[in-house]
């Protein structure tokens, strides 16, 4: 008797300390259109307690299969996004997209090897240009998300090649639903990816749109801004940005965006034109901006400099 | 609508090679952790063969961001103060923590004269950047900055790698809106150049680029020296060097760099000065 309830004790303490983590193991999600599922990260740099969840990411649901868009910043959310998946449908994970290289969007590829060694699926899908700059940095960012996160979670991270490269444009079919990628020129980095699911207009445009966390310029300024001024002209009832709620109207969205980096550009050019330096820039150009973007300290400076040296070859 | 290229030679098995490598780069930067001291230890050494290297006091200065903005081109500003008897005819620029650190020499034609030498380096870890001067008599003088590289987005790597490629040994050349004869001005040279460090990616071909850089920057006004520039992968892309001139009336600066594959650009610039005082 005293045993049994002992055990029964011990299964409870069991159950307790199982069902929380069961419960943060599924990653929250916003149906933003129908079959479409987005988690918004947290406006924060990545760290041991979000464990690089500091970016969107999300999937769309077909009639045969899912796509899975951008994968989280660590291995741990990327699980628990295929945790989220597979609360909603059994369907398939055919393709892990990745919107760009930069680790918030990439590192939870991971967690989506194992079904690809069992099944053959999914494909790991990246513009032409994802793995170059991925291998060009991956030693960083490993090295960064070891100092950040620490090194059990280090030690999960897998840098992942896509199996399928786009060079210009891919649809994927999901079953009844046709989902368009399309590799866009140097702007946010070399290989932004853009992805449209045409049954409900949605637009998923990557780290080319930012939304209340400060940009990260990696690419071009000026291709980023010139690539804007094509995308406004989409079709898209709404957008899935990189960094920001989980859906917002297009293309009121990329209003804050253009507008601060025109003033990179207007505040870089004024200073080289007076043959000042990388430095005055930095402590200058877009200050009025702080106070509407989370995280801009952490930014500015840096999109500063690289436009700074951007702009000198004009 | 291309078709889609599938990549056969990278799936899974590829992957797990990469990650190897990867982790290979990130013991070398966990081993970079040691002390500066004793980094610095190493590196005089190596550089100056255990030669005495003093602090440098007033002769030279040294300017650096505490912090990397962007760890691909942190700017570094030196600037010398020769005596009445001693010249500095050399400054040689180090990123202590650099795979490869010695990341410009710069040789002055006027040692005797104050100069100032601005360029912009990449910056691997948290770091020493060192500048050691070459004085007339024969010490060797050390000034130093501590650089805390940034967060995780930035890395030392290339933006736009197919513009770097595009755009090779293109020159540029900056003056100041007024320059009038006899007065020093400062002037800007820009190289287009990738640089490439041996770390980044082949992305059509799938290999690591040899490192390939700009190596020597020789700069002469009206047929003499001004300055001569040895430099390494620890300079950024498209280097870029600040330099002190002290211009006639009618003049014409020439540049020659040569980079590590034997290739040679050259350019050439007239200036027009007012008449001095």
């Amino acid at each position: 008797m005293a045993g049994a309830t002992l055990l029964g004790v011990w299964l409870l303490g069991v159950w307790l300390a199982w069902a929380p983590s069961a419960a943060a193991d599924t990653l929250p999600v916003t149906e933003v259109a129908p079959g479409v599922f987005v988690h918004a990260g947290l406006h924060e740099e990545t760290d041991a307690a979000n464990a690089g969840d500091i970016a969107n990411c999300g999937f769309i649901v077909g009639d045969d299969a899912v796509a899975v868009i951008d994968t989280g910043g660590s291995p741990a959310v990327g699980r628990r996004l295929r945790e989220a998946i597979r609360a909603r449908t059994n369907r398939p994970i055919r393709y892990v997209v990745n919107t760009h290289m930069h680790p918030d969007h990439a590192l939870g590829n991971a967690a989506f090897l194992a079904d690809q060694l069992e099944a053959g699926q999914p494909d790991f899908v990246a513009h032409r240009n994802f793995q170059a700059a991925l291998m060009g940095r991956g030693s960083h960012y490993l090295h960064a998300f070891d100092a950040a996160v620490g090194p059990e979670a280090a030690a999960e991270v897998r840098i992942v090649p896509p199996t399928v490269t786009v060079a210009d444009r891919l649809e994927l079919d999901l079953g009844r639903r046709v989902v368009e990628l399309v590799a866009r020129p140097v702007a946010h980095t070399d290989n932004d990816l853009t992805v449209f699911d045409r049954q409900t207009a949605t637009l998923w445009t990557g780290d080319l749109l930012f939304m209340e966390r400060a940009p990260a310029i990696d690419g071009s300024v000026l291709g980023w801004l010139r690539l804007l001024d094509g995308l406004a002209a989409e079709p898209a009832a709404r957008v899935v940005p990189g960094h920001g709620p989980p859906s917002a109207p297009w293309p009121e969205a990329a209003t804050d965006l253009r507008r601060y980096l025109d003033r990179v550009v207007t505040g870089v050019r004024a200073i080289q034109s007076a043959h000042g330096t990388i430095q005055q820039a930095v402590d200058t150009v877009a200050a009025d901006e702080a106070p509407r973007w989370r995280l801009f300290d952490a930014y500015n400076p840096r999109n500063v400099t690289a436009a700074f040296a951007e702009l000198e070859w004009e | 609508m291309t078709t889609p290229q599938r990549s056969l030679g990278l799936r899974a098995g590829t992957g797990m090679a990469l990650v190897g490598a990867a982790w290979l780069c990130l013991g070398a930067g966990t081993a970079l952790a040691a002390p500066q001291d004793e980094r610095w230890d190493m590196l005089r050494d190596m550089y100056f063969s255990g030669r005495a290297v003093e602090d440098a006091g007033p002769l030279l200065s040294l300017e650096a961001p505490t912090r990397a903005n962007d760890a691909a081109l942190v700017p570094i500003r030196i600037a010398t103060a020769p005596g009445a008897d001693v010249q500095v005819n050399a400054v040689h620029l180090i990123v202590d923590q650099n795979p490869v650190p010695m990341a410009a020499t710069f040789r002055f034609a006027e040692g005797g004269s104050p100069q100032s030498v601005e360029t912009r380096v990449r910056v691997n870890a948290y770091t020493n950047v060192t500048a050691v001067a070459e004085t007339s008599d024969g010490r060797l003088l050390r000034t130093v900055r501590f650089v805390k590289a940034s967060g995780g987005c930035s890395a030392p790597a290339l933006k736009n790698a197919q513009l770097a490629v595009a755009r090779m040994g293109k020159m540029k050349l900056n003056l100041p809106d007024t320059i009038v004869a006899g007065k020093p001005v400062t002037a800007q040279l820009l190289i287009s150049h990738p640089n490439y460090t041996g770390m980044q990616y082949d992305q059509l071909n799938y290999y690591f680029i040899p490192a390939h850089y700009v190596k020597t920057i020789d700069i002469r006004y009206n047929g003499t020296p001004v300055l001569s520039v040895q430099s390494d992968i620890s300079l950024s892309e498209d280097p870029s060097v600040h330099f002190s001139l002290v211009p006639d009336e009618q003049g014409t600066l020439e540049v020659t760099a040569e980079d590590s594959n034997g290739r040679v650009f050259k350019d050439s610039w007239p200036i027009k000065a007012l008449p001095g005082s």
